[in-house]
């Protein structure tokens, strides 16, 4: 610590300086900068600059080097006779991509809460070495997607775990990554294990801030445990959950990462959600189009947006009970 | 043991099992094996040799087939236990294999073939670890380089990470000033602000600055977190400011408050911060993928990825990185977890 300590001595001096001329709140204006710079430049102007990179065509991605075209984008991005059928629509990938990950949100996200629910329920029993137990629930959570989507993809594979499994039961091998259905349901069994945890443990929080009284009292009046459950578990864990629902959401309508790993968006486009739309259409793609992916990744904005809005909401109005 | 089995199987009011007893028991021991089975897996195959990894069905460890070089043979020969035709078993080397008849030789008299039924035979398998999976892509490819990018990233991330998101929340919770619920409106909003949003902006900001295909480039746009600044700041206004009043009396300077008062009494918090930003900067992969191309440049996530489409054939190799991969978020998991779980538990932010 003795050369940091020196590092920051020096710094001292030209700062006491800066203090002097402009002041204590001046220096406020000096601890906020750094941070609020580094924001400015990589978060705020990027956002706004989207709008307008949204509004322009060519495949340049320097603004001064594109035309602007209006809402050219977005009236091709909702070019489309049926919205149900991506096939009808200009921007087939699109319409695809939107579709996989309705679906996809739907699923895993309902399924996420069951299973987060059931498994925070369990850890909240009195249980020998809870923590332990915690902690495998846990585990995944912290794993890089890259290696979750590496894993799963070996234990999906011809000669994998899974099929290894199976011929135990005298079933045959199955390639489950070429087959749309099953790499679909994979992707979102493999977000369920990677994720769960996480969603358990913010929903063990909230049974913990439960008081126990109340089940001492339910107790007392020997109230069936189901009754305990819909009675006094479920309303008073109702705010928690529905912020742990919006958390879900949002995470899940990006999903991206390890399901890129795992499938690359395919077979064909049956894996292929928003984000991985998005980064391919602005850089992967030999035809890019980055303004046409501004444009989407404004429309998924949005639709995040307003699911921080709930969230927030939410929160207000648990803080303001608490209160009265 | 007895009492070790009855508090571990402990039941509600200790009377019969309950159907919710038996529940609680499948989902645990059913959450272990799914929630650790693949990882262990992992490892484990990542110890096989490719041809054992190509064997189907697999074993669960690493396991090899003898061989023995036997005179007047030039390749190393396959060993077997054969059972011979008077009940006796025999090791023997596998020349050639015709229909269901093996051609087999003692390695010890070499001259006299041996015929055996396929079906008399298995194989001599031994276990053995394929450290040379581990070793060769350090050496053959560039997965050193990229473990040094991916902890230089790491490293730096978390450095300004900590410095810059914690002299913002020492602003925001100890000074009054014009302009400080704006902040934080900011702040807040770029919570709603994720990379999947703004990547295509962003991306021509980087270029812009130069900063394409440099690790700056990877680490600049992650470092002011909005959840760092708000864990810090909630810290931070449990600080009394009678301490900060004080240290002024005896002319202190701000940023000597800031360093000498401030930070060690939101070490707790600090800690925190940096546990989370070390798992979330080393496992970043789709800024990184963007930013960086060239090769010599990307970080293990990146490499892996890109390797594990190329390399197609090469699991071994595969499996061998992506648990060296694995190894540091296993060591914060052990050592830090409850830090990590209590972080959660409190702020509900990832």
């Amino acid at each position: 610590m003795a050369p940091v300590n020196a590092v920051m001595r020096i710094i001292d001096v030209p700062l006491r300086r800066l203090q002097k001329a402009t002041g204590i709140g001046g220096m406020a204006t000096f601890f906020l900068a750094p941070n609020m710079l580094i924001f400015g430049i990589f978060v705020l102007l990027p956002l706004v600059i989207n709008f307008v990179y949204s509004m322009t065509g060519g495949t340049a991605f320097f603004l001064s080097e594109r035309d602007f075209i209006g809402g050219e984008q977005y009236s091709r991005l909702f070019q489309c006779q049926n919205y149900l059928d991506p096939m009808s629509c200009q921007e087939d990938a699109f319409w695809t991509a939107v579709g996989n990950t309705f679906w996809f949100v739907v699923l895993q996200v309902s399924l996420m809460i069951l299973t987060a629910l059931i498994t925070a329920l369990i850890l909240n029993r009195e249980l020998a070495a809870r923590s332990f137990w915690r902690a495998v629930f846990f585990f995944p959570v912290l794993l890089s997607p890259v290696v979750v989507g590496l894993i799963w993809k070996w234990i999906l594979q011809r000669q994998g775990l899974l099929n290894f499994g199976l011929y135990q039961f005298g079933m045959d091998p199955y390639t489950w990554l070429t087959d749309r259905n099953w790499t679909f349901a994979a992707t979102i069994g493999v977000s369920l294990w990677a994720h769960m945890g996480f969603y358990a443990l913010i929903i063990l929080a909230g049974l913990q801030a439960i008081p126990k009284d109340l089940y001492e009292a339910a107790e007392m009046d020997g109230t069936k445990p189901a009754r305990v459950f819909w009675r006094i578990t479920l309303p008073l864990l109702a705010p928690n959950l529905l912020v742990v629902v919006v958390l879900a959401l949002i995470k899940s309508v990006q999903v991206f990462d390890e399901i890129y790993v795992l499938t690359g968006g395919g077979p064909g486009t049956s894996t292929l959600f928003l984000t991985q739309y998005i980064y391919e259409t602005g850089f992967a793609s030999a035809l890019r189009n980055p303004g046409l992916a501004a444009a989407a990744s404004i429309l998924m904005g949005g639709v995040l947006v307003v699911l921080t809005l709930i969230q927030l909401g939410i929160g207000k109005r648990g803080e303001n009970k608490g209160k009265r | 043991m007895g009492k070790v089995a009855r508090f571990i199987l402990r039941r509600k009011g200790g009377k019969g099992w309950h159907w919710t007893d038996i529940f609680t028991w499948v989902w645990l021991v059913g959450g272990l094996i799914i929630m650790f089975g693949p990882a262990v897996w992992l490892v484990f195959s990542s110890l096989k040799t490719p041809a054992a990894l190509a064997e189907f069905p697999p074993s669960i460890l690493p396991y090899v087939t003898s061989q023995a070089t036997v005179e007047g043979y030039d390749k190393p020969l396959m060993l077997y236990d054969a059972k011979m035709p008077d009940g006796s078993t025999r090791v023997l080397a596998e020349v050639r294999r015709i229909g269901l008849v093996a051609q087999m030789v003692d390695p010890k008299a070499p001259a006299e073939i041996v015929k055996v039924n396929i079906n008399d035979r298995t194989p001599v398998r031994t276990m053995s670890f394929a450290t040379e999976n581990y070793t060769e892509p350090f050496v053959h490819f560039d997965f050193l380089r990229y473990l040094w990018n991916s902890v230089f990233v790491t490293v730096v991330a978390t450095v300004i990470t900590l410095v810059v998101n914690s002299m913002a929340a020492f602003a925001l919770s100890k000074y009054e000033f014009k302009g400080r619920s704006l902040a934080m409106l900011v702040i807040l909003a770029t919570l709603m602000v994720p990379l999947s949003v703004i990547m295509v902006p962003l991306y021509s900001i980087i270029s812009t600055l130069g900063l394409f295909n440099s690790l700056w480039g990877v680490i600049l746009p992650t470092v002011a977190t909005p959840t760092g600044v708000f864990i810090l700041r909630q810290y931070m206004l449990t600080i009394p400011d009678e301490l900060i009043d004080a240290a002024r009396m005896d002319k202190a300077s701000e940023w000597q408050i800031y360093w000498r008062i401030v930070l060690p009494l939101t070490a707790p918090a600090l800690a925190v911060l940096a546990i989370f930003s070390v798992v979330w900067r080393w496992n970043d992969f789709l800024w990184p993928l963007i930013v960086l191309s060239r090769r010599e440049l990307y970080t293990l996530q990146v490499g892996l990825s890109i390797y594990s489409g190329e390399l197609n054939v090469q699991w071994h190799f595969i499996l061998a990185m992506t648990v060296v991969t694995m190894i540091p978020v296993v060591l914060v998991f052990i050592f830090l977890q409850r830090f990590i779980t209590t972080g959660i538990a409190g702020t509900g932010l990832k």
